[in-house]
């Protein structure tokens, strides 16, 4: 009998490793084809005479005059998560059309790629697009998860990504190391963010007994350790920090755990499905009937509301100040409005927006075009311009990138979930927002 | 025959490992328990919590571990999209639940509003499993072992991808009953009155299920098959009807789950069944597979296991954040139930009485 029972066990090692197996494969079929540039190496040779010499040591883009230049956008675009992404794959969508479609006389063409918000997606997207040497740069990923699996790849394949909304604090470090060279970021580094939510929980609630959830991500993890490290330092007691796999749905026995703990303010800053679990199922949980509830940007959708239910309202949501931003923010929601219809799906679609914005401007700044309309993009001037983005006029501030790939103007609020209706999610609208800014 | 001494060293040496593991195992278990009972963190209340929490996720384990028990039980094959009937059923019901709460039968009804979308459920979840065995499974009948077990991961994916693209990859939040909100006392306890519901709903479903196995004439017919096929098709029992009914039975086992399932936790999915279905099989295997109490046994004590093991042990040992490692407990759990007992805590029953 252990001789069959052993047999199935391994048939079921072997199951796990087809469903592993097969996961990113699923995605493969869009793959661009990847001649396109091997069909502009033939003419190289026939177009001799007044060849632009490339010199630059990662190697230069080449796009013929009647070929597109290529971007990509690499991100979570499936699953719980996927709004996240889709939201800032519009952003980078609507800088296209704002450009007319068109940048240095050549169509620009966007190529996706899901990373599915895990380190093993964000690398097989991450080798999947830096083997197509037509891309100029990137914008992505969604998940500083994302990141961590792919960044190397991408750098090291010469490129450049400006992610819009990974905010992990360690992604734009001093100490980040060389991996992380072609990697930028509009989204605020957690630093910020963690720091807000102490404040706000502190000074705001007064609240002193904390506690707090993350899911094991890398996002999760840092940013509740920020919190508490902020909390803590104003004078607050951390009395949990917990942690539950991304997959788990029965959150009462680590709800229990923490109530035993006596908390009066609950911070998760979790995706969406261990979010709605933890609203879902907390106000059942003796003894964390009446405490507060945060979450942050990972959270900050409408498919949060659609997962937690009607406990939902009332919950924090720490997120970028959507009324700070200096820039024409209204415009943009129009033009989304007018392209998608219906509200946006998350945090980061202008930061997107911008992060877009900044890589055509730096190719703009460095391409050589030739007489012919061919242009030449040389890869280590483009990081290079990139990074030496000062004062650029965003609508989500005045970006400036810092040496180590900060380019985000960090001004975060607090928002209060005042409805639990998914499709009254609107925290652009001036009479009746959903969730409301509440501090500062 | 006599072995050489070379040998007996070795079987030595492996039992002795053996032992070693199981000493360990136990050992950390107690190390881990005295060390959280000493710091009398947690009141005998909250422990009752942990108890009843495991319960409540303990027996929607076994009635969708009843689904692959008696499909191993009559094929021998690991019905590996049952997962997924039971994420078919959470979604059927959960149609038919929020068009129920809207129009406010629920709150005027709640017995019914509770029972229309089990009964919902069930029917969606029996009628499409049916269709994955004729579809997926019966044309593979008489090929090798491997290949219906292809099929049903296949199956799985196809299920939770045609679910994707009807519904979409977001979560939906499963209406609640307002009926079922609150706690009811019980000896000076407070407990959800949804655990409560739940844990009952599922105890009924298996006396229900346990019956049609042992006291009618499908389920005579079922044991029949599971014994022996050529000769219950002999006695003139329609072998192929019987599979058949086993799948819908098991199949409105696990719909019924997912209803309960989605009362309890209030979010649903399209991917909703990958966790729990390896869960359930597991709980399979810890009772025993092919053996319908031991589903029911090995579901209860997977869920309780789960629930009170990261702050029962795992705490103790001053491991952080305990509840990450839930799902180890639960795989541990399997690990050294088949070194105690290789053939599960009641034993594979295939071609005893038992279905």
């Amino acid at each position: 009998m252990s001789k069959r029972l052993f047999a199935v066990l391994s048939v079921l090692v072997l199951a796990s490793m087809l469903f592993a197996a097969c996961a990113p494969k699923a995605t493969e079929a869009p793959v661009p084809a990847t001649e396109a540039p091997e069909a502009t190496e033939a003419p190289e040779a026939t177009e001799a005479p007044a060849m632009y010499e490339c010199t630059d040591p990662l190697g230069c883009v080449k796009i013929a005059s009647d070929e597109p230049l290529h971007i990509a956008y690499w991100g979570v675009l499936s699953g719980a998560d996927g709004s996240l992404g889709e939201d800032s794959k519009r952003g980078v969508e609507i800088a296209i059309d704002d450009k007319g479609g068109k940048l240095l006389g050549h169509d620009i063409l966007l190529t996706t790629e899901d990373a599915l918000c895990t380190p093993e997606g964000g690398a097989t997207a991450a080798s999947k697009l830096a083997t197509d040497t037509s891309i100029v740069a990137l914008v992505g990923s969604s998940c500083s998860d994302e990141t961590v699996g792919g960044v190397a790849t991408l750098t090291n394949a010469g490129l450049t990504t400006v992610s819009p909304s990974n905010t992990r604090p360690s992604l734009s470090a001093p100490d980040r190391g060389p991996d992380y060279d072609g990697y930028l970021r509009t989204a605020h580094s957690d630093a910020f963010q963690g720091k807000a939510v102490a404040e706000f929980a502190y000074n705001f609630l007064g609240v002193r007994k904390a506690a707090t959830i993350h899911d094991g991500s890398a996002y999760a993890q840092a940013l509740q350790q920020v919190f508490a490290d902020n909390f803590v330092a104003l004078g607050g007691e951390i009395v949990a920090q917990e942690a539950v796999a991304k997959d788990a749905t029965d959150m009462k026995p680590v709800l229990t755990t923490i109530a035993s703990k006596g908390p009066e303010f609950l911070y998760y800053p979790v995706f969406v499905a261990v979010g709605g679990y933890i609203t879902a199922q907390v106000r059942d949980v003796a003894g964390l009937e009446e405490v507060k509830l945060a979450g942050s940007d990972g959270i900050f959708t409408a498919d949060f509301l659609k997962a937690s239910g009607p406990n939902v309202k009332g919950v924090y949501l720490s997120s970028p100040d959507f009324s700070a931003f200096t820039g024409d923010y209204a415009g943009f929601i129009t033009k989304h409005q007018a392209k998608y219809g219906g509200s946006t799906l998350s945090t980061f679609h202008a930061h997107a927006y911008d992060a877009a914005n900044i890589i055509f401007a730096a190719i703009e700044k460095v391409a050589v075009v030739e007489a012919d309309g061919t242009i030449y993009i040389p890869r280590t001037a483009l990081r290079e311009a990139i990074y030496a983005t000062v004062d650029f006029a965003g609508i989500t501030g005045n970006l400036s990138c810092s040496a180590s790939g900060d380019c985000g103007a960090p001004v975060i609020a607090m928002y209060e979930v005042m409805n639990d209706d998914p499709a009254s999610w609107n925290p652009a609208d001036a009479a009746n927002p959903n969730p409301k800014k509440v501090w500062p | 025959m006599r072995t050489s001494f070379g040998e007996r060293m070795l079987d030595l040496i492996v039992s002795g490992f053996l032992w070693g593991i199981r000493i360990l195992i136990v050992s950390v278990i107690v190390i881990g328990t005295i060390g959280t009972l000493r710091t009398g963190q947690y009141t005998s209340e909250q422990w009752i919590d942990f108890v009843v929490f495991g319960v409540a996720q303990g027996s929607i384990y076994a009635l969708i571990a009843l689904g692959y028990t008696m499909v191993y039980g009559i094929l021998r094959m690991i019905n590996f999209a049952h997962g997924d009937i039971f994420m078919t059923g959470a979604f059927g019901a959960y149609f038919i639940a929020t068009w129920l709460t809207n129009t406010g039968f629920v709150d005027a009804n709640p017995v019914l509003g509770l029972l229309i979308p089990i009964l919902f459920a069930m029917g969606i979840a029996a009628a499409i499993a049916m269709l994955v065995e004729r579809i997926a499974y019966r044309p593979l009948r008489g090929a090798p072992r491997l290949v219906p077990l292809i099929s049903a991961i296949g199956a799985s994916f196809f299920l939770e991808y045609a679910f994707r693209g009807f519904f979409g990859p977001g979560k939906y939040a499963y209406p609640p009953i307002k009926a079922l909100e609150g706690s009811w006392e019980i000896f000076g306890i407070g407990i959800l009155k949804v655990q409560i519901v739940v844990t009952i709903a599922a105890f009924i479903m298996m006396a229900i299920l346990y019956f049609i196995v042992m006291f009618t004439k499908v389920g005579k017919a079922m044991r029949a098959v599971s014994e022996n096929k050529d000769t219950a098709a002999l006695m003139g029992i329609d072998v192929n009807r019987i599979i058949v009914s086993t799948f819908a039975l098991g199949a409105a086992m696990a719909g019924a789950a997912g209803v309960l399932f989605s009362l309890v936790y209030r979010q649903i999915d399209f991917f909703m069944g990958f966790t729990p279905g390896i869960k359930a099989f597991t709980a399979a295997v810890l009772g025993g597979i092919g053996n319908i109490p031991g589903a029911m046994v090995g579901g209860l004590v997977l869920g309780v296991f789960e629930s009170i093991g990261p702050s029962l042990f795992l705490e103790g040992l001053g491991i952080t954040r305990p509840y990450q490692l839930k799902d180890a407990i639960a795989y541990t759990m399997l690990v050294m139930i088949l070194l105690f007992r290789p053939s599960g805590i009641l034993g594979e029953r295939l071609t005893t009485k038992k279905a």
